[in-house]
């Protein structure tokens, strides 16, 4: 019935049908292009957002201008202008070309290379149209640009027993961010070793001391902060430092530690040691001398008298 | 042999009545726009006499004059990213330029982009290559939709990894990479493989620019358009050939003599091009 219907509705309307199926032609066309247009876009940019997120694993010698923001917020606030490389008066900025490891477009510098000058006024931040180079920074100390760490412990010639320190002498700030340490040198068993020690409360990551090192392969070399810090669980706490913080200890009873020592003598590692009691000095004296007997007969007989007993 | 007389050479009427030079003028001066642009960037990596910082995201004229792309900070913008107060002032300027002048004046004056797809379709023309363009011209719209919305979910301005405009303009001043590449790529997608692909079909930052120049004030009309002898050059130069047949054709439709249409380049080569003198640069109060 239904059949025999709509073909007599089609032999009525002969010419209204010609131009409804032109119509839906026309609307079927337009519906395929839009969505093969939809889905071509789509997939393009899947394949853009994947290498995107991949691009934005930088690698570890890339260093960031100061005051860059972490890498995953950098790649949405960097437009990639070049006015801090342009404002770099030491000129040791530059933008990654194609075809180099790094975000195309994006500033850097490497610090072997040519490293960071620490300006005063930081003029590569003043120049940064979007806070990709956070213009909170106002002062260069409290960059981080990444943090100095002494990589090498092998080939660092400091650990060699060679006075070197290089690093710390070139270092913009000096005496906070590389100190040197003395250690003993146990290979001459009478020297000391002057190691180099960074520390991340005050290295801003400029790559002066990764600049100069000596050796051929630098030993010090500026990662990313987030690959050089370690981070200690959250639910740490120190005793000393509580204690410091309570006033008193927070474990009770305080159980002072004690040595097994003779009667009289006691011993203080931030006192100087050993200390003997008062009236002893004569007998240290005697203890200077070697205890055992130049006779080896002595000692036998000390064995067997031991024995014996 | 007679054929071979009357066959029609896109121009060449132009030519013979008003000289090569009038017959080239607009494209002439774009090119000198074009050109200029870049020296100006260039005047200060090459000659140390800097003029203009940076490049055409954001740019700092003579120390005072900040500039900025709005497409780009828009990218930021949806990556989550608010500009400073100069990069601000940038954007509001070249919005006010474009809005004011026609928005994609930025591809046929400004972009180093179209010497190279002009030069595709002079090619074209040249070798008489018919292949058309599998993509519609809509594709720009939904590809600036699409670099749009990649940032919202990435958090990053992934246009702008591949974005061949600002990757040639960057690449001439900053250095150049393996971007050559893909601006031979480009020149040999637009001669073989879509005519007019990239500026007219794909490109999303010239579909941003259209965007803009909706309501600008200078425009191409074909004032004297019964003066037309349905030669075809106009037609056949066109970057947006769409954009002409209501101007042209649609006076017993009532349309306008005003090419009103958001694609139209303001390249002017319709106006060198036509030996009857039809089109012409006018305002649109004046229609």
């Amino acid at each position: 019935m239904s059949d025999k219907q709509s073909r007599g509705a089609s032999v009525d309307s002969g010419t209204k049908q010609v131009g409804a199926s032109k119509a839906t032609l026309n609307r079927r066309k337009f519906l395929g292009d839009t969505l093969k247009t939809a889905c071509g876009a789509g997939l393009l940019g899947l394949g853009m957002g994947t290498y995107s997120r991949q691009v934005e694993s930088t690698p570890a010698w890339v260093i960031r201008p100061p005051g860059a923001l972490p890498e995953s917020e950098f790649s949405g606030a960097c437009i990639r202008c070049g006015l801090c490389v342009r404002d770099c008066p030491y000129d040791m900025l530059r933008l990654a070309e194609l075809g180099e490891q790094v975000a195309f477009g994006t500033p850097y510098f490497i610090a072997r290379d040519k490293p960071c000058e620490m300006c005063e006024d930081i003029p590569c931040v003043a120049a940064c149209p979007t806070n990709a180079l956070s213009h909170e920074l106002e002062v260069i100390e409290d960059a981080r640009m990444g943090l100095a760490v002494l990589i090498d412990q092998e080939e660092c010639i400091a650990f060699q027993g060679l006075r070197c320190e290089v690093c710390f002498n070139v270092c913009p700030v000096q005496g906070d961010a590389i100190t040197i340490e003395m250690q003993h040198n146990r290979r001459s068993g009478k020297h000391a070793l002057f190691i180099p020690v960074v520390h991340s409360d005050a290295c801003t990551g400029c790559g002066k001391c990764e600049k100069a090192c000596i050796l051929e392969e630098a030993a010090i070399k500026v990662l990313p902060m987030e690959l050089a810090k370690g981070l200690v669980g959250e639910h740490y706490r120190f005793g000393w430092k509580q204690k410091q913080v309570a006033g008193k200890s927070l474990v009770t009873p305080d159980v002072e530690h004690r040595y097994n020592l003779p009667e009289g003598v006691s011993y203080d590692f931030n006192e100087g040691g050993l200390k003997l009691p008062p009236g002893s000095s004569q007998e240290a004296k005697a203890s200077d001398e070697t205890p055992f007997s130049s006779n080896p007969l002595d000692s036998l007989k000390k064995l067997q008298n031991q024995e014996s007993k | 042999m007679m054929t071979a007389q009357k066959k029609h050479v896109v121009g060449q009427q132009a030519n013979e009545k008003k000289g090569w030079l009038r017959a080239h003028k607009w494209l002439l001066l774009r090119r000198v726009s074009q050109l200029s642009i870049l020296a100006l960037f260039l005047a200060g990596p090459l000659f140390g006499v800097w003029i203009v910082q940076g490049n055409m995201a954001s740019s700092l004229t003579l120390d005072i004059l900040p500039l900025s792309d709005p497409y780009v900070m828009l990218q930021a913008l949806m990556a989550g990213n608010l500009p400073v107060t100069e990069g601000l002032i940038g954007v509001v300027i070249v919005l006010a330029f474009y809005l004011l002048i026609g928005g994609r004046v930025y591809c046929s004056w400004v972009c180093p982009v179209n010497i190279v797809t002009d030069m595709a379709a002079w090619v074209r023309r040249k070798l008489g290559l018919k292949v058309s363009s599998p993509f519609s011209r809509s594709t720009r719209y939904w590809l600036l939709g699409l670099t749009l919305i990649l940032p919202l979910i990435t958090g990053a301005i992934v246009w702008e990894l591949f974005n061949p405009v600002s990757l040639m303009f960057r690449g001439i001043i900053f250095g150049m990479g393996w971007a050559w590449m893909v601006i031979i790529a480009i020149f040999v997608f637009d001669v073989f493989i879509s005519q007019r692909g990239w500026c007219g079909h794909l490109c999303p930052v010239g579909a941003f620019y259209s965007l803009l120049g909706k309501k600008s004030l200078i425009r191409v009309s074909a004032s004297e358009r019964d003066q037309c002898d349905d030669c075809n050059d106009c037609f056949i130069i066109c970057p947006e050939p769409k954009v002409i047949r209501p101007a042209l054709k649609g006076a017993d439709k009532g349309i306008g003599p005003m090419i009103d249409e958001i694609n139209c380049t303001n390249c002017g080569r319709c106006i060198d091009i036509c030996d009857e003198n039809v089109f012409s640069f006018t305002s649109r109060f004046k229609s």
